[in-house]
Parts: structure tokens; sequence; C-alpha cells
């Protein structure tokens, strides 16, 4: 019932309908409009969890949860923002494989959220270049054709960037606020 | 039954129950990898998989499932392939970790031109279970004295405290008697005499725990004993004479969970007939091959004895040079003192210390320490029993050590660590060369 509900099912070259496979459906969602969509909800938990979890129960707050990498490993330990955003991304991927999503930088911290995909590679790039713009692309993986969204992902906290310039895995230690450190890639199949 | 390939020693107990793995005659990949997740998913899951199948499941990752398709547990553990098995009783490929790491030299100056095929096999990482290995646990762990002190596992729950959390009554002596007619068994008065003798000793007498809890299903009539106590009478017709796994499990539920999903019990939770001796792959004493596993092969009926289930029974069947090397090594001696009555039970070091450890479980609000009878929590690959074994009594780099040397492992650590594994002072040199904070928040 659970991936039911949440399957949103690519019926048409490239249109995708809520409501399933009915031939006679005439509304259909783009996949970029789908893709801003989840983009929007992603966005949104995400500053709120940041905002109403860490910084309000933070040791900046009432002191009451470790905000840290290794969370799981500690008494009182809060997932990272990212790492909350990377479990979402992993709690979708268990319920319905209709989209993926996932957090990449240039300079990822760990090196396997790079972009690994020409895509992915010319997203991320554009992204950083182009401040404030979305990206969007096609590719062929495996056997399946992806729309390929790529969302800029912003410095918006201190904490965001002073984790990230003195983590010691990062390959880049000068970011700043307002920057551009990565992106939200969502994919959809064709 | 035709096998299209031996089992490996994982499985070759069940290759019988072939729908234990083939649970369905129709589907793909996803019906092998539901069965293996059914019996092994828990143990991920509290090892935090450092590989789960959503790493692999993103599109972006295509390319490297084309050549390694990570999310399935057969790709790398192929069964009824017993002969390319590996040291780990399991189908395991070289170059599994190179798939995805193989530019590690870059980022990584101490890791240039390590083989390959080392990742894995030098007591640095391991593929699913990295509790005791991540770089901050080691840094955290750094400088640790080999020995800790006071080196003690948990103690047992106290009774009372038992009593408290599970809710039954605990018995005085005087209140303990039988609730069945002991001569009722007529020809058998000594060992039913044996019997009572070794059940009153136990903790069972003391707990309620009586003859038909055990041994009928439904009660006997009521009649007095000779000392004018009521107790029941011997129905043969309930009467179990020797009651199965499933007799304990009604109250011993997680301890029987365990062992059925362990090397001893697996056969027993589908439904086979119980694991014998001699069936074990692995080197048993041919004398013992005889002996049918379940609960009262370690615990003896009616004396529920767990000191001797922790060490004695282990030995009366196992016959590595590990095992017989038991009771000479320092983990054997510490035991010995034990049993001498000159050292605390917690200080000893028994077969069940490690394989079988005592874990800390919560019940409501209560804690209360019980064994995990599932050995294969602690078993291979060995790195596993660093957190929840080795350093309850030693530093985490002794452990890794110790638990890397092979010989050291034979002679059941006796000695010194012969080789040192160098990541904690890998990690040790890298955060000494950056400036780190964490705390960003």
């Amino acid at each position: 019932m659970m991936k039911r509900a949440l399957t949103i099912t690519s019926c048409f070259f490239g249109a995708v309908a809520i409501s399933g496979c009915n031939p006679n459906a005439s509304k259909g969602i783009e996949p970029k409009q789908y893709t801003d969509s989840l983009f929007a909800v992603m966005k949104a938990d995400r500053t709120n969890y940041t905002k109403l979890i860490i910084k309000r129960l933070g040791p900046k707050g009432a002191d009451a949860i470790k905000p840290n990498e290794h969370w799981d490993d500690m008494p009182n330990g809060a997932p990272l923002p990212a790492q909350m955003f990377r479990f979402g991304a992993e709690g979708v991927a268990e319920m319905t494989d209709d989209f993926t999503y996932s957090l990449q930088s240039l300079w990822p911290i760990n090196k396997q959220n790079a972009p690994r995909t020409p895509v992915e590679k010319k997203g991320l790039q554009y992204v950083v270049d182009n401040p404030g713009q979305n990206f969007y692309g096609e590719e062929k993986l495996g056997d399946k054709t992806y729309f390929t969204a790529v969302y800029p992902d912003v410095a918006v906290a201190a904490p965001c960037m002073d984790c990230h310039n003195n983590h010691k895995d990062t390959p880049k230690s000068d970011f700043k606020m307002g920057d551009v450190m990565g992106g939200v890639v969502i994919r959809v199949p064709l | 039954m035709y096998l299209i390939g031996e089992t490996t020693h994982g499985h070759h107990q069940i290759e019988m129950a072939c729908n234990a793995c083939h649970t369905s005659a129709f589907g793909g990949p996803e019906v092998i990898q539901s069965a293996c997740i059914d019996c092994h998913g828990e143990e991920l899951e509290l090892a935090k998989d450092s590989h789960p199948k959503t790493k692999f499941s993103d599109p972006r990752n295509a390319d490297r499932i084309d050549i390694l398709d990570a999310r399935y547990c057969v790709t790398c553990h192929k069964e009824h392939n017993e002969e390319i098995a590996g040291d780990m009783g399991l189908t395991l490929p070289e170059d599994y970790c190179f798939r995805c790491h193989e530019d590690i030299g870059e980022e990584r100056e101490t890791h240039k031109d390590l083989p390959f095929d080392s990742c894995a096999s030098a007591g640095c990482h391991n593929y699913h279970d990295n509790l005791a290995l991540y770089e901050d646990f080691l840094l955290k762990h750094a400088d640790e004295p080999d020995f800790k002190h006071p080196a003690v596992t948990p103690a047992r729950t106290k009774l009372a405290t038992l009593a408290a959390v599970r809710n039954f009554a605990i018995m005085t002596s005087d209140q303990v008697h039988a609730d069945v007619a002991l001569d009722a068994i007529a020809g058998q008065e000594e060992l039913v005499a044996q019997a009572h003798h070794d059940w009153s000793q136990s903790q069972h007498a003391h707990t309620g725990v009586n003859c038909l809890t055990c041994h009928a299903a439904e009660e006997g009539e009521a009649v007095e004993d000779d000392n004018n106590v009521t107790v029941l009478g011997l129905q043969t017709s309930n009467w179990v004479e020797k009651p199965s796994y499933e007799v304990c499990q009604k109250c011993h539920t997680d301890q029987v969970d365990g062992f059925l999903l362990g090397k001893h019990g697996m056969r027993l939770a589908h439904s086979l007939s119980p694991m014998k001796v001699s069936d074990a792959k692995i080197m048993m004493k041919t004398e013992a091959g005889h002996e049918e596993l379940d609960c009262m092969s370690c615990h003896s009926a009616h004396r529920f004895d767990t000191v001797a289930a922790a060490t004695d029974s282990c030995l009366t069947c196992h016959d590595s040079e590990h095992v017989n090397n038991y009771w000479g090594s320092p983990h054997g001696k510490l035991q010995q003192e034990v049993l001498a009555g000159v050292r605390a039970t917690e200080e000893g070091v028994t077969c069940a210390t490690c394989h079988m450890p005592r874990i800390e479980v919560s019940i409501g609000d209560s804690q209360i320490v019980m064994v995990n009878h599932n050995q294969n929590e602690n078993l291979r690959p060995n790195e596993k029993m660093i957190r929840p074994v080795c350093m309850k009594c030693h530093s985490l780099e002794f452990s890794i050590d110790a638990l890397a040397d092979d010989e050291l492992i034979e002679s059941n650590f006796t000695g010194q660590p012969q080789q040192h594994i160098r990541s904690i002072d890998m990690a040790l040199e890298r955060d000494a060369k950056t400036n780190r904070t964490d705390k960003a928040y």
C-alpha cells in the first residue's frame, strides 16, 4: 500500500500522470514540474530540520542533542542536515524506483558523492557557474532513459560551510555564505 | 536429492530445506535476496551495514552494477560453489573494493600502492561492519592500554531484578516442591530422584518452573504426596519425556530466537531434524558425533548449569587447535581461577564470553543482561567481535592486532600479537596534519 500510494507512474513519453496509467487521463505533469515540486518539498524539509530541530535543540539552542557525523554512535547524537537528506533518499529508494535523488558536489567530503555521469558533471558545473539557476537534461543509464534535474545547494547557514571548510576530507575550505556548495540531483525514468 | 553444487559452511546444514532460500519457483534475484535478508537482515542493520542495497540502487551506479551488482548478496556470496569458498566459509571476490575505490591512493597518501585485495584482509576495513574500524572511532580509542582495569564482562542480571522485570515470583527453599508424584514413574525411581535433585538446585525450582511446566502441556490430576503436600499426578497421556526447544522458548524467547538463527539451531528453525555434531564441516570430537543439538545439549536437562554451558559443553564437541588450547591460555587460566573461587565470575573468560557474549537489552524501562545465543554475530569476520567482545577487556589497537594474527588465534591468544595493523597510526598521522573542528553547530 505504501509503495502504491507513493507511485507516480510514467505512462507516456516523458509525461508523468499522477492518476496512474489510465489511457483516458488527460492531465499529466511534465518531468520538470515533477522534479521542481519534489525539490521544493526536499528543500523545505531540510530547512525545517536545520532550523526547527538542529538549531533549536543543538549546542547553540537547548543543547539537548549533538549534531554529529557519527550521531548514531553517541548518546543524544543527531544526524547532520545533509545526512538527514541522504537518509530520506535511501528511505525513498526502499519504497519506490519511480524517482531517485542524491546530494552531490564538485567538492565532496565523501568522494562517492562527486558527480559520476556526464549529465551530473555538466549539471553540477552549471549550477555553480550560474547561481540561482537549475539544470535539466536527459541521459541513458543502463537500458533506461532518465530526466535528470540538478538544483543548486547553497550555503545558507554558517554551520554548513564551517563543517565543510574544516572537515579533514574536504577538498575545498573557503566556502562562504551564499556559495553553491553542491547540488541536489533528481532523476526520473522516462 | 540432487544439489547443483555443494553448499557452503554457512548453509550446508539447511541444504535440504531448499525453500529456505528458494522461497518461490518464480521471480528473479529479488526472491533469493529477500530470503537472505529474512535471516541476515537484522544483523546487517545492527552492524549499520556500510554498503546497504540503497547505495547501489541509484541509476547513477548503473555502470558499476554492470560489473558488480552489489544490490544482491549472491553477487559476492555465491551458494552451491563450496569449492571456491574462502576462509570464512563463503565465497568472496578479491576485487570488490577496487571496483569503486580504485583511486583511494590519490586522496590518501597512506593508501598509495597498497595491494588491491588488502582493504578487508588486513584488519583495516570490512565491507559490512565497520563499527570498530571507522576513522573517528580509531582516533577516540588510540593510546589506550592493552588491558583495561577492571577487565570484566557485564554481570548477569540478579534473579530478583529479573523477577521484577519479567513478573514472576521467587520461592524460598521451603516453598520449593515438585508438582508431580515422584514415585509415579515406576522403574525409573533413580533417574527421577537425580532429576529431582538437579532441578531442586536450579533457578527453575525457585521460580515456580516445575516438572509439568516443561513436561506436560496439560496439568495432571491433583493428589497428595508422602508429605501430604498436594501435587499433580503423572498423566502419561500428556507427559512429554523430552521437551523440545519450543518449550524453553515460551519463557526464554530471546535466547531461543538467537539459537535458531545460529549454527546450532538453524536446522530446527527450518523444520529439519536437529543438527548432529558429526554433520559439522569443522573439526569436531569423534566421540561426540552422535550428539544432537538442542537447548539441553549444552545446558543439560534439570541442572541447567550455565557455567558448564559456557565452556565444558563447547569443549565436549569442538576440536580445533584454538579450542584445545583454551584451558592453557590466559583466558582459560582466568576461568580456572573463577572455578577455584579466587576470582569474580565476571573476570573469567569462557568460550561463551567471546562467541556468545552477554549483551544488555532493554525491556520496558529496565535493562537486563542476557546471552546472545546466535554465535554468527561474533564469529566471522572476527573484526565484528572487537566492540561487543574484545574491547570489554582490551584496547582497540590490541584487539585489532590480535584478531589479525592467525597463529595467536590458534594458540587461543597465548602470547602477544606478532604483527601490527597500522590503521590507528594512519588515523593519528592524518589527524595531526589537519586542522579540524567538529564543533560547527
